[in-house]
């Protein structure tokens, strides 16, 4: 029997998304080897893991936003049943963050993933009526088949990569 | 008339030549895809019947939900706009980009801005509209309108698209591959939408309780549209309101299988505008985030008929559409000639007829809506369950009527049925009155078949009724199958466990009598007490050409007929399978309840009974076994698309099976003759297109040895046009005494 977990990782794979897994305390370190500089991103809504002090830009100009190689932003909840992660909306331009460069890591944390899209929907059902209301279903790279074939990279990432902190040690 | 045929011929080879064979590949694509992808779902007929549901209450409760999303999203800072038709909506957006002073607009795809022709309005007030999806703007380059739904630029190839895009562009270096193609469309829109002042979206769905959009897109570029300028117009029609947020959950789910065959699409975006996304202004060298521009969002919800649609008890089923474009692409003669054969103005597909009528009219249907031959192949790949085929037959006697739309509801309230009206045209007039063809042409037979065969008769028979003279005709026997069973000499079983009418289908009772006899001898055999009454013939072809009062009145016949059998404890065995769905199906519109649930519980496909009486004990030893057939025991099957889609085909191979007979199935959807479509003069060419593809899987190494069986008459006059083999009736193979 496939843990949830393990059947996250194997659908994330099954859409063309990377995935490293690692610990709170060794995030930096695996950050740092899956990151394409320039990196902008967007500040994680986490407590025991931040993108503070790290090479990714959090405030990109427009400039930045364009000359971005990666983009880092985190993900609020994963299903696992799809290897679909909810990219977030945020003020801080996390949608943006995600959408522009070529690649877009995404940074979700094991105690996020739910089994299936209902459950996904009941999480996100009381966070939309309580006004919170913009998240993006996001699995795998962009994609079209328009041009005669799959291709990957079209207005959005042509490569994505999921790393996934597992709890912290209590 | 004759001339309009000609016309039509000649639309539909034009777009079979230009455009068939990428639309074919692209569609059996997705329509694999969507059988392969349902397959992963657990419990997929639970997920439809939850889709229908909320669609179903949505429609119900309209206005209010409509009120509803107008109070939320100006709750959450947008601005609502119901806007009455095309006119009103294009007006409402156009007075916005004037106020903007915009000068670019960018557009993520939209079939109801194609509907209203926004586009055009736009230009007319001065913009410069980009769409941003690649498909469209394909389209827009090479200023053509959609071909599907979903995929809008399918007609066209990689080769194609890549000439039109070096001619257009003149770009430094040639444009060959898909990549090159790709990088080549993001980076030129992808400037146009860094410059964009207004961002226009359609919306797959919207909800009521929390005004939340849902975007269903693979490219980003709907995120980009949504995310980048700071002025947001969404607009969508009033039916993609859904009461809550969860409500989105089961569509979600459903729509990319149905659609294209992925599990889901890259993205899925669920806004609740104005977005918390800072806009971008390219311009600016500061932070995004300090940026304190604000948002501007307006949605424009949509009439344009569909209010109307809800009061039409015909149409308004119409209105579940999620627009997943799986009625296209599990339709044999849409994979042939793509939307710009089967398609309107705006929409194309099965569910296009609805639609057209709906929005634009019902004349606009007027070019397309015959080619839906009631195969009934689509209404399994629905996801909201919409019974497509009736939709189309409704619009098809409405346009026989020239009635005003949705005035005419006499199914429901029981106007009394009256002649088709005079000006009908004579080519369904014919066809709708086959009964009485064959009862004339098999009383007079064989002067009939031969008299028809002649070629003037033929050549006049194409010039007047649109009969097409490459077709063979049906020939009649003059001892019908009722006659001969009246006639025999066997003495009636006494006791017999089960007691069956064989239903005698125009087909069986005046021109293919061998496999009524066959049917017989096999019941017989298996020891069904049997009695072939005179009864009336279904009304399957009336209904076929819109011709439902006709029709009805057929259905009320065979009811009387039948009642006295049934009352006796009879059971009811169909051996055309097309009459078989009109009794479990088409009398469901066309009878009271009590009415239709009495015969179409006790009704049977006659191998569905056989494999039935052999379950329960009947001995198949006087049956004819593989071993004893003269054709040896390879058998290619081809199962009725209507069988197929009644769950019926299963039992004709479990029974060859059982009989030491290996058989391989084919794996299309039709075999493109269709009851009277393929004898039709302007489409006989699209139905010999479809039908090659039967005919393909028949020869090729594995079945090209095989004896070729098919349980409907249609199926059996194509595959005798398309192979060397003569096909044959499956009951031929298992009676008794190898009757033929």
């Amino acid at each position: 029997m496939e843990t949830q977990l393990e059947t996250f990782e194997t659908n994330l794979r099954s859409v063309r998304t990377a995935v490293t897994q690692t610990s709170p305390a060794a995030f930096r370190d695996a950050l740092a080897d899956v990151i394409d500089e320039p990196a902008i991103g967007a500040p994680l809504p986490f407590e025991a893991i931040t993108l503070e002090g790290t090479d990714v830009v959090l405030e990109p100009t427009p400039e930045q936003l364009r000359e971005a190689a990666c983009g880092v932003t985190a993900a609020t909840l994963g299903v696992a049943e799809y290897g679909t992660v909810v990219l977030e909306s945020t003020p801080a331009g996390a949608e943006l963050a995600g959408l522009f460069p070529d690649r877009h890591v995404i940074v979700v944390r094991e105690r996020d993933l739910v089994d299936d899209m209902a459950t996904a929907f009941e999480r996100l059902g009381e966070r939309f009526r309580n006004g919170d209301g913009d998240a993006v279903l996001a699995t795998g790279p962009s994609a079209t088949a328009d041009m005669g074939e799959l291709v990957y990279g079209v207005h959005g990432p042509q490569e994505t990569h999921a790393v996934i902190v597992e709890d912290a040690e209590e | 008339m004759a001339s309009e045929r000609s016309r039509k011929a000649d639309r539909i080879r034009q777009v079979m030549a230009t455009e068939g064979d990428s639309v074919e590949r692209n569609t059996r694509g997705f329509n694999e895809g969507r059988y392969e992808s349902v397959d992963r779902l657990d419990d997929y007929d639970a997920y439809k019947d939850r889709a229908r549901a909320i669609k179903e209450d949505a429609i119900e409760r309209l206005p209010e939900l409509i009120e509803q999303v107008r109070a939320t999203v100006e709750d959450n800072g947008g601005t609502v706009y119901v806007a009455d038709d095309a006119a009103d909506a294009n007006r409402y957006v156009r007075e916005l980009a004037r106020e903007r002073n915009a000068e670019t607009v960018v557009k993520s795809k939209s079939m109801t801005t194609e509907e209203i022709e926004l586009n055009d309005a736009l230009t007319a007030e001065g913009c410069a509209v980009w769409e941003t999806d690649l498909g469209e703007f394909v389209l827009q380059v090479a200023d053509e309108a959609p071909s599907h739904l979903v995929a809008p630029a399918i007609h066209q190839s990689r080769e194609e698209i890549a000439a039109l895009f070096n001619e257009y562009f003149d770009p430094d270096t040639e444009l060959e591959t898909a990549e090159e193609l790709t990088a080549f469309a993001r980076e030129y829109l992808g400037e146009r939408i860094e410059d964009a002042d207004i961002g226009v979206t359609g919306a797959n769905f919207v909800t009521a309780d929390t005004g939340t959009m849902a975007l269903v897109t693979s490219e980003g570029n709907a995120r980009k549209t949504v995310a980048v300028p700071n002025t947001h117009v969404a607009v969508a029609g009033v039916e993609k309101i859904v009461p809550t947020f969860e409500d989105l959950q089961p569509f979600v789910e459903l729509i990319a299988r149905s659609g294209t065959g992925q599990d889901i699409t890259a993205y899925v975006s669920l806004f609740s505008p104005p977005v918390s996304t800072p806009p971008v202004d390219f311009d600016d060298d500061g932070p995004i985030a300090d940026d304190s521009a604000e948002r501007d969002f307006h949605l424009v919800l949509l009439d344009n008929g569909r209010m109307d649609m809800r009061e039409d008890d015909q149409l308004r089923e119409t209105l579940y559409c999620i627009r997943c474009s799986a009625c296209a692409n599990s339709c044999a003669n849409f994979r042939s000639v793509g939307g710009h054969g089967f398609g309107g103005e705006t929409y194309s597909g099965g569910i296009a007829t609805g639609w057209e009528a709906g929005v634009h009219g019902r004349e606009s249907t007027d070019d397309f809506n015959d080619l839906c031959t009631g195969c009934s192949r689509c209404v399994e790949q629905c996801p909201v369950k919409i019974d497509i085929p009736w939709i189309n037959t409704v619009v098809r006697d409405r346009r026989n009527r020239g009635a005003e739309d949705g005035r005419f509801d006499f199914l429901v309230e029981g106007l009394t049925p009256d002649e088709e009206p005079a000006g009908m045209d004579l080519q369904k007039r014919f066809f709708g009155n086959f009964a009485t063809l064959a009862k004339l042409g098999s009383a007079t037979a064989p002067v009939s078949n031969l008299a028809a065969d002649l070629l003037p008769s033929r050549l006049l028979m194409e010039q007047v009724l649109g009969v097409d003279r490459r077709r063979n005709l049906p020939t009649f026997e003059r001892e019908t199958f009722v006659e001969w069973f009246r006639n025999r000499d066997v003495p009636r079983p006494v006791g017999a466990d089960y007691h069956a009418v064989v239903y005698p289908d125009l087909y069986t009772n005046y021109i293919r009598t061998d496999r009524g006899k066959a049917a017989v001898r096999t019941l017989e055999a298996l020891g069904v007490a049997v009695e072939v009454p005179d009864v009336a013939a279904s009304g399957r072809a009336p209904l076929s050409q819109g011709m439902i009062a006709t029709a009805q009145e057929h259905a009320e016949r065979v009811t009387a007929d039948l009642e006295p059998y049934l009352e006796a404890g009879y059971d009811v065995v169909a051996i055309e399978p097309s009459d078989l769905a009109m009794v479990r199906g088409g009398y469901e519109r066309l009878l009271d309840a009590e009415r239709y649930e009495a015969l179409a519980e006790r009704s049977y496909e006659v191998f569905e009974y056989v494999y039935g009486l052999l379950e329960n004990g009947a001995d198949p030893a006087a049956l004819t076994h593989a071993e004893n057939a003269d054709g040896g025991s390879d058998v290619a099957y081809h199962s009725h698309c209507q069988q197929r889609t009644l769950g019926l085909e299963s039992y004709t191979t479990a029974v060859l099976e059982r009989l030491g007979y290996d058989v391989s199935t084919s794996d299309v959807e039709c075999c493109g003759m269709a009851g009277s479509f393929g004898y039709k003069r302007e489409y006989y060419e699209l139905s010999m297109d479809v039908g090659d593809r039967l005919r393909e899987q028949f020869e090729t190494p594995a079945a090209a040895d095989r004896t070729v069986v098919a349980s409907g008459t249609s199926c059996l006059e194509q595959l005798d046009g398309l192979l060397a083999r003569h096909p044959r009736h499956p009951l031929s193979l298992i009676a008794p005494n190898g009757s033929e």
